[in-house]
């Protein structure tokens, strides 16, 4: 647990001197900003309170910047570590490979949590400055904020996985940009796709929700739109997906976690240094 | 504390290091020498348990390289030790401590024995080479490692940090710790090891001390012979030994080792045609050419 411990606080060390932690805050703040400057207009006099509409428009955000976010800090991780030279020493020391892996965890964690916090946090303070009804979207917040680590959580572990696999960090960026592109973009215009040309066949009722539940990023936006009030807010494939129940898409969500952090360790261990 | 018996290892159809048998003891210094290639840091990746071997058997510290038990006691100092520069000599050095589960206030009487007490609170970054290599035998020195596996420690160490770096390293073999280190220098190996162990093409071609391997090599001694102001000095030395060489003005004899006396004998009695003679034992360098090369053949 202390060399865990240990492995974390050098790497958050790490992101501060790198400016990875302003990097990320900046980004997620005034994106946050921007979005609930923006969502301001089209409320009105709807009923839903400033506060549950900005939730809705944030998740939408926070399906593409997250992962990028969590990519970005982890796919250099391991290959980092081989090009500087840096991985050997540290592998004769007597700590496990997962240890490496749990620390460097813990601390892209901490930094994404800092970075999701300012930013919603500041979008929750601007919408209850200009609603004070906006007190009743706080849940909605509370669990955007905590469903957006875990989904950090999945695509650091991805990152760790594709760094483990390509050890060099150019590869490993073009791999990182490559998974963004296809989990968080592609696979949603392909589902689309397949939906409009299924035209309410066999495969709208029967692979499209397991095909939106496979995805982390989708189940994220799924589980986030259908416990919100606000999921009228929502567009395109979610309003499609509406019959898939929330808790179906929280345990998507759960498990994912689990999966890229299994694949990562399961990538380092054969990272012969 | 180390036991390597028939080790063979292959890369892809390569064959890095064939049936090397070594054994290094408590308190032992040994040197690895060898070309680049000959295999050296494959051997010592082994013992740490980085890469795996083909066939043979490796104990370290009783246990198998890589282990948990193994890691425990064992120190490395990799080829041109590599840090991250965000951090400094002292957040180093402390994350290191912990990893061993030492406390981290050990950093600083770490560093200033071996001399970085004072660019402690700088990031590495800034650091030249010699001071990273102190960073990584700093790191080495963490706790009382059992093993030393130390590749190329002295590269990029002026001469007062290597005479410095090899006293540490007799405090280390004089409390017990076994010393395995690789080298290029071999003059200042030669004065501060116990053993040599030669490695070439990934065979063990030859193992000993210096003594000892001199007397194996058994390679002739150069009588480098200045003629005297008397005429015809040169030509009188040059019949007396049929195979002396002419270097200018000097006559080179060689000699066998067994034949030096009556070599000597045989100058002094042209005493009057010799103005000074110099007498040059085999190199360290001569010596190590010679055990390289027979295996290459």
């Amino acid at each position: 647990m202390n060399r865990i411990l240990s492995m974390a606080q050098t790497e958050f060390r790490i992101a501060l001197r790198n400016r990875w932690v302003s990097v990320a805050v900046a980004m997620m703040v005034v994106f946050a900003l921007v979005l609930s400057a923006a969502g301001s207009a089209p409320t009105g006099a709807l009923g839903a309170d400033r506060l549950s509409v900005v939730v809705a428009s944030l998740t939408s955000l926070a399906v593409y910047l997250v992962p990028l976010v969590a990519l970005l800090m982890s796919f250099d991780a391991v290959a980092g570590e081989v090009e500087r030279g840096t991985l050997p020493l540290l592998l004769t020391y007597p700590l496990h490979r997962a240890e490496v892996l749990l620390g460097k965890l813990a601390a892209h964690l901490l930094v994404l949590t800092i970075a999701v916090v300012a930013g919603y946090g500041l979008a929750g303070l601007a919408a209850w400055v200009m609603d004070e009804r906006s007190v009743a979207g706080l849940p909605a917040l509370w669990r955007l904020t905590w469903s957006s680590v875990v989904l950090g959580a999945v695509f650091l572990g991805a990152g760790y996985a594709l760094s483990s696999l390509s050890r060099r960090p150019s590869g490993a960026a073009g791999l990182a940009i490559g998974l963004w592109l296809g989990a968080i973009v592609l696979y949603d215009l392909g589902l689309l796709a397949a939906l409009v040309a299924d035209n309410g066949g066999t495969f709208t009722t029967e692979v499209f929700p397991w095909a939106m539940l496979a995805n982390p990023a989708d189940a994220f936006r799924l589980y986030n739109l259908a416990a919100s009030e606000a999921a009228s807010a929502a567009a395109g494939l979610s309003g499609a997906a509406n019959t898939i129940p929330a808790w179906q898409a929280l345990i998507s969500l759960a498990l994912w976690p689990l999966v890229a952090l299994v694949l990562a360790i399961a990538a380092f261990r054969k990272v012969s240094p | 504390m180390l036991t390597l018996s028939h080790l063979t290892k292959r890369f892809d159809g390569v064959q890095a290091l064939t049936d090397v048998s070594l054994g290094v003891a408590p308190g032992e210094r040994v040197a690895l020498l060898g070309h680049n290639g000959a295999g050296k840091s494959t051997l010592m990746k082994i013992v740490l348990g980085l890469i795996p071997f083909t066939s043979g058997a490796v104990e370290v510290l009783g246990a198998a390289p890589g282990s948990a038990q193994a890691r425990e006691g064992v120190a490395y100092l990799p080829e041109s030790a590599a840090f991250h520069p965000a951090l400094s000599g002292r957040e180093q050095i402390s994350h290191y401590l912990r990893l061993r589960g030492r406390p981290a206030h050990e950093a600083q009487g770490l560093l200033d024995r071996v001399g970085l007490g004072h660019a402690a609170d700088r990031r590495i970054g800034t650091y030249s080479k010699g001071m990273r290599q102190r960073v990584g035998l700093a790191q080495a020195l963490i706790g009382t490692p059992r093993l030393m596996v130390l590749d190329e420690p002295t590269s990029g160490l002026d001469p007062v940090s290597r005479r410095d770096f090899y006293a540490i390293l007799d405090e280390l073999a004089a409390e017990g710790a076994a010393i395995l280190l690789s080298s290029h220098a071999l003059t200042e190996v030669e004065a501060r090891t116990d053993r040599m162990v030669i490695l070439s093409k990934g065979h063990l071609v030859a193992e000993g001390s210096m003594s000892e391997l001199r007397t194996k090599a058994d390679l002739p001694l150069r009588i480098v012979v200045t003629p005297s102001a008397l005429p015809c000095s040169k030509t009188t030395l040059l019949k007396a030994f049929a195979g002396a060489e002419v270097h200018g003005e000097q006559i080179v004899v060689s000699c066998a080792q067994s034949d030096k006396l009556a070599s000597l004998s045989k100058i002094t009695a042209l005493a009057d045609r010799v103005a000074d003679i110099d007498l040059q034992p085999p190199s360290l360098e001569d010596i190590y050419t010679h055990f390289s090369k027979r295996a290459g053949q």
